[in-house]
Formats: C-alpha cells, sequence, structure tokens
C-alpha cells in the first residue's frame, strides 16, 4: 500500500506557534534525544563493565569539552521530559484539561526545567 | 480458534489497544522516581574513579533499582519511538520493518546495559 500524493490544507505554514504546540512538539523531540542518549548510557555501562582502561576511555568521553555540551543537552531534554511527562500523567487522571490551566502547568515545567538543570550543573561543577 | 472477534483483533489503529497506552504510562509513573534516583547517583559520582562506581553498584540495592530503571526506560523508549514510527511512516511495509528494527535495537540496548549492570555489580 503506497502513499498518493494527495493535496493537504497547510497547517504548520498558517497555525501560529502556541505554547501548547511548542510544548508537545518538544516533549516528542525531548523523548527522541533521550533515546540517543540511551544509546550514550550502554556505551558508559559497557565500559564500565569491560574495566578500567575501557571506563577510562568514556570518562574521558563525557568529560571532553563535546561530552559536557551534550550532557548538558541530555540533562535539559531529561528534566524537561520528566517534569512534561508528570503535566501528562496529571491530564491522563483528567486534572487541568481547561486552556488556563494548560498554559500554568505549562510555563510551570518550562521553569522547573530550567531550573532542575541550572540546579544540577552548579551542584556537579562544585 | 476462529471466532469474528479473532479474526479482527490486532486491526485498525489501536492495534492492540490500551495496553500499550497503560504500559506507557506505567513504566512513565516508574522512571519519575527512579530517573531522578539515577541523575542524583551521576552528579553525586560526577568526579569519581572507576573503583568508586564500581563499588557503588555493588550494592545489591543499586544493582536491583538500575536494572528496574533499564527495563522501565527501554521499554518506555521503545513504546514512544514505536508511536513516533507510527506517526510519520505510512508506508506499510517500511512501518512495519521500522517498528520491528527499533524494537529489537533497543530491546538489545536495554539487553547490553542490564548484562554490564549485573556483572558490575555482582563482581566481575
Amino acid at each position: 500500500m503506497t502513499v498518493q500524493n494527495r493535496p493537504l490544507s497547510p497547517h504548520l505554514q498558517i497555525y501560529r506557534p502556541q505554547l501548547t504546540t511548542v510544548l508537545s512538539i518538544s516533549h516528542r523531540i525531548s523523548g527522541i534525544f533521550l533515546v540517543l542518549g540511551m544509546i550514550l548510557l550502554t556505551y558508559w555501562l559497557a565500559c564500565l563493565a569491560s574495566g578500567p582502561e575501557a571506563y577510562r576511555d568514556a570518562y574521558a568521553l563525557v568529560h571532553s569539552l563535546l561530552g559536557r555540551v551534550v550532557m548538558f543537552g541530555l540533562s535539559f531534554a531529561l528534566f524537561f521530559h520528566l517534569c512534561n511527562g508528570i503535566r501528562h500523567l496529571a491530564w491522563d487522571a483528567g486534572y487541568g484539561l481547561e486552556i488556563e490551566q494548560a498554559y500554568t502547568s505549562g510555563k510551570a515545567v518550562v521553569a522547573a526545567a530550567v531550573a532542575l538543570t541550572l540546579v544540577a550543573w552548579l551542584v556537579a561543577l562544585t | 480458534m476462529r471466532t469474528p472477534l479473532s479474526g479482527v483483533r490486532g486491526l485498525g489503529s489501536a492495534k492492540e489497544g490500551v495496553a500499550h497506552w497503560r504500559a506507557q504510562r506505567l513504566t512513565a509513573i516508574a522512571l519519575v522516581p527512579l530517573a531522578l534516583w539515577f541523575v542524583i547517583s551521576m552528579i553525586s559520582m560526577v568526579n569519581s574513579d572507576y573503583q568508586t562506581v564500581v563499588a557503588w553498584m555493588g550494592s545489591p540495592l543499586v544493582a536491583a533499582m538500575l536494572v528496574a530503571l533499564i527495563v522501565a526506560a527501554f521499554h518506555h523508549a521503545q513504546l514512544g519511538v514505536q508511536v513516533v514510527i507510527e506517526d510519520y511512516v505510512h508506508n506499510e511495509g517500511i512501518k512495519l520493518a521500522s517498528l520491528a528494527l527499533a524494537k529489537l535495537v533497543i530491546a538489545l540496548l536495554g539487553i547490553i546495559c542490564a548484562v554490564a549492570v549485573l556483572r558490575v555489580g555482582l563482581g566481575n
């Protein structure tokens, strides 16, 4: 069964991005990014299980400049996905489904994710 | 047994129905405390050497929680990736192949992680 190229009405070209839609796609994007992070985690655990020499390579990779940048991105992705995930669970339980509530919780999620990331890195770097 | 119900089960967009939805929520709930515990643990060992990390994993409780984290996280990831593939891949053949590949790769990565944790935790 192949897809025929039927005409579609424009959506991304005309709808203004809103907090709700942006957070929704960000939840998906952060999830995908975290899957990549899990590949990195697998590498790290495999190195740990392979002995000190292998672990040294993993440690060097994570602590390199590129490694730190990636870890910063992954930590923010994790905290955002975690906080927005809780927001999703609340919706699944039936709470906070009104538009005003969705915007309030959305802002709280972004603030919490940023705060958690900053606190985590502050603690880690001192 | 070929009942009218068995013939239609699995068809339609719901496929397995609510089981996928439930599993996603259940693993998510488990991951809230597990992921936070993991992050806090990693931060506390950010500059630690090999021996320290190995010793930490040697605790049976830590090893058990790591395995729980791995099972929950990789299952949650697999379910999430499945939804993404189903949303964006419309060619039925490519979609099924992608879903199978994603499931197998994620399962393999999870097994590698679990074996690594058990290897270190039980002592090489």
